[in-house]
């Protein structure tokens, strides 16, 4: 464990890691991908946001939150309102009874945009919203549950039952929220069609950019004391107290950036699926995203990103050739996941990945980096390779 | 009843009780400065109760416990540490997966705080600081190992040099020398004798041959209560004392 939490201090190891990263995302994928699937692995790499907080939250700060969905979503439903009202300009909407507001609004014979719909006419406000929103949220459920010393599986259950209040609350809602269809028929930003081939193109690599960049992010936080303290309190949260710390200060803090880390996940996701709905944002895909970082191994943030590719990848191949088997598949893999290698693909790295590497280093006569090989996408010992 | 400025520690009318069971009952102790008091009685007697009710693990439910003059019953953990009292458990509580530098380094009472944390620097001053108490505490060589792999006593010195590096006015031990050898209880009580000088201490301890070593003065608790307080000579011959305690 300590081992692969110095290497994410970066060194030899962790440029490496990083850098194999960014090969696959910006070059490798995009050359071999037509847009389409690249569009998919698009989308896989907006949940890798949620994975990579749940690192920081669950694995190096031990607590659970099955509630990541609620902060992605909001991050996707704070872009996604902008696009709407961009979309509903009242020339787009003027067959409507009230021209001007969005088509589900005028279903259910709202006649006026709500007040809380208006600050997202200005995209730096929705910019803004996009980070607030759900920080502000985790920082109100931080607050409350951290400072009464709510934890483990208590939090647990309470932050998955804040994932389906949120869910009946936005489904419930159609005028506001667009019910359980979710906000649909989003088409430009800023008057940019984000629906053209070149558009996604962009997205992805601005996509890529961000995650690279939140990666980099958590590292800094890992391996600052902060970090250090954060495994600490996983262990012994009694002692940080007594070492003088207000533990609650720091669970709060990175609950905030972990809900801050998914919203932005989120926003991507709706810039590049063209729609939002709250389908993301309640407990199937909250607990989703826990899989992602627990076959990635939850104490790597490279090794969660390759989580999100992999189970979703697996995800679209069974789900297309055996719809029915899919769900036990999933179940399966989180449950294999625990029993057997419960530091994910980045455990396994560690523990006889290493030594392959070494072998290879004796062997190869000429420096080709092994990327190519994980192309095929479930050849998952490659992928483990780097995933540390 | 007025509590005097002069004690690092005045206790008064101190009572906690768990569900109708007072396992402290009306307790009055008071600690000097630079004093190494020893607590001593037998199981259940309420002695680790008291150092959690002064280091706001446990509350109070009644009575005042003043240190420096500063009402610690209203304060969280914490904000006790920051005041300046420091807490050893009975079984050694270190971060097990983090190194030796880092234990002590985390223990070090500066930037404390959340963006402190993020910004926080190995300075040279807190290198030097980390190695001075690592050699106080027989660890300067093993600074990088990774304290889960400690013996038993090692880790009980690692968990004294995290709150030596506190440097606390009042320091509380609860079983520090328990499970160590000969040898160590030995190296133990060299260690207490020299980190004691300079601040209070209370030493919660079952072992009559290391209390003798370390003691200033001796408070026997029975049943929540004191039943003696005085010299290690006068508690040894006090009548109550041997029937409860020492006889057997």
């Amino acid at each position: 464990m300590t081992a692969i939490y110095k290497n994410l201090l970066g060194g030899k190891q962790g440029v490496i890691g990083l850098a194999l990263l960014a090969a696959l995302i910006f070059l490798v994928l995009p050359m071999f991908l037509d847009i389409f699937r690249l569009n998919l692995v698009g989308k896989y790499l907006t949940y890798a946001f949620a994975a990579v907080s749940l690192v920081l939250i669950w694995g190096y700060g031990g607590i659970l939150s099955l509630g990541q969905g609620v902060f992605f979503g909001l991050g996707g439903y704070c872009m996604a309102m902008f696009l709407k009202l961009e979309a509903s300009s009242p020339e787009n909407t003027a067959i409507q009874s009230t021209p001007g507001i969005p088509d589900f609004m005028d279903w259910n014979q709202l006649t006026q945009l709500p007040w809380f719909w208006e600050p997202f006419n200005s995209f730096p406000f929705t910019l803004f919203a996009i980070l607030a929103v759900p920080g502000i949220l985790a920082y109100i459920i931080g607050v409350a549950m951290f400072k009464r010393r709510v934890g483990g599986v208590y939090f647990s259950i309470i932050t998955q039952a804040i994932a389906a209040i949120l869910t009946i609350l936005i489904v419930g809602q159609q005028g506001l929220t667009g019910g359980i269809n979710g906000i649909t028929d989003l088409k430009t930003l800023h008057g940019w069609d984000i629906r053209a081939d070149s558009a996604k193109y962009l997205l992805y690599y601005i996509n890529g950019g961000l995650l690279i960049g939140v990666i980099l992010l958590s590292r800094f936080i890992l391996s600052s004391k902060l970090g250090r303290l954060l495994l600490a309190m996983r262990d012994k949260e009694d002692r940080v107290r007594f070492s003088g710390y207000d533990v609650s200060n720091f669970k709060i803090f990175i609950f905030c950036v972990a809900a801050m880390i998914s919203a932005v996940g989120g926003a991507m996701f709706t810039l590049q699926v063209g729609f939002m709905s709250p389908s993301f944002v309640g407990i199937v895909p909250s607990i989703e995203m826990v899989i992602f970082a627990a076959v990635g191994g939850r104490m790597s943030l490279i090794g969660a990103v390759y989580g999100a590719l992999i189970v979703n990848f697996g995800k679209t191949y069974f789900s297309e050739t055996f719809p029915e088997l899919w769900l036990f598949l999933m179940g399966g893999l989180f449950i294999a996941v625990v029993m057997f290698f419960p530091n994910g693909l980045a455990g396994l790295y560690e523990k006889h990945g290493k030594r392959v590497m070494e072998k290879i280093k004796m062997l190869r006569s000429k420096p080709t980096p092994p990327v190519e090989k994980t192309l095929s996408g479930d050849n998952s010992s490659a992928t483990a390779r780097k995933a540390a | 009843m007025s509590s005097s400025t002069d004690f690092t520690l005045a206790i008064e009318d101190l009572t906690v009780s768990f569900d109708g069971f007072k396992a402290v009952d009306g307790l009055n102790l008071y600690v000097d400065q630079n004093e190494l008091r020893v607590v001593i009685g037998p199981n259940g007697a309420g002695k680790t109760t008291v150092l959690d009710l002064i280091c706001g693990k446990t509350k109070a439910t009644t009575g005042s416990i003043k240190f420096k003059n500063h009402e610690l019953t209203d304060l969280s953990e914490h904000q006790i540490v920051r005041a300046g009292v420091g807490r050893k458990f009975q079984t050694p509580s270190i971060y097990e997966n983090l190194s030796v530098y880092e234990n002590l380094e985390i223990s070090y009472p500066a930037k404390r705080n959340v963006w402190g944390c993020l910004t926080f620097r190995r300075t040279a001053e807190i290198k030097e600081r980390v190695r001075e108490v690592a050699a106080e505490i027989f660890l300067e060589d093993l600074l990088d190992m990774e304290a889960g792999l400690l013996s038993h006593g090692q880790k009980q010195w690692l968990e004294i040099g995290m709150l030596l590096i506190q440097d606390p006015e009042l320091l509380m031990l609860d079983e520090p020398v328990a499970g160590m050898s000969v040898k160590e209880r030995e190296q133990t009580a060299d260690l207490l004798n020299r980190i004691c000088k300079g601040r209070s201490v209370i030493v919660i301890e079952h072992d009559m041959e290391f209390v003798k070593n370390i003691a200033h003065k001796v408070t026997v608790l029975h049943q929540g209560k004191i039943l003696a307080e005085g010299s290690m000579d006068q508690v040894q011959n006090d009548e109550r004392v041997i029937e409860v305690y020492l006889g057997h």
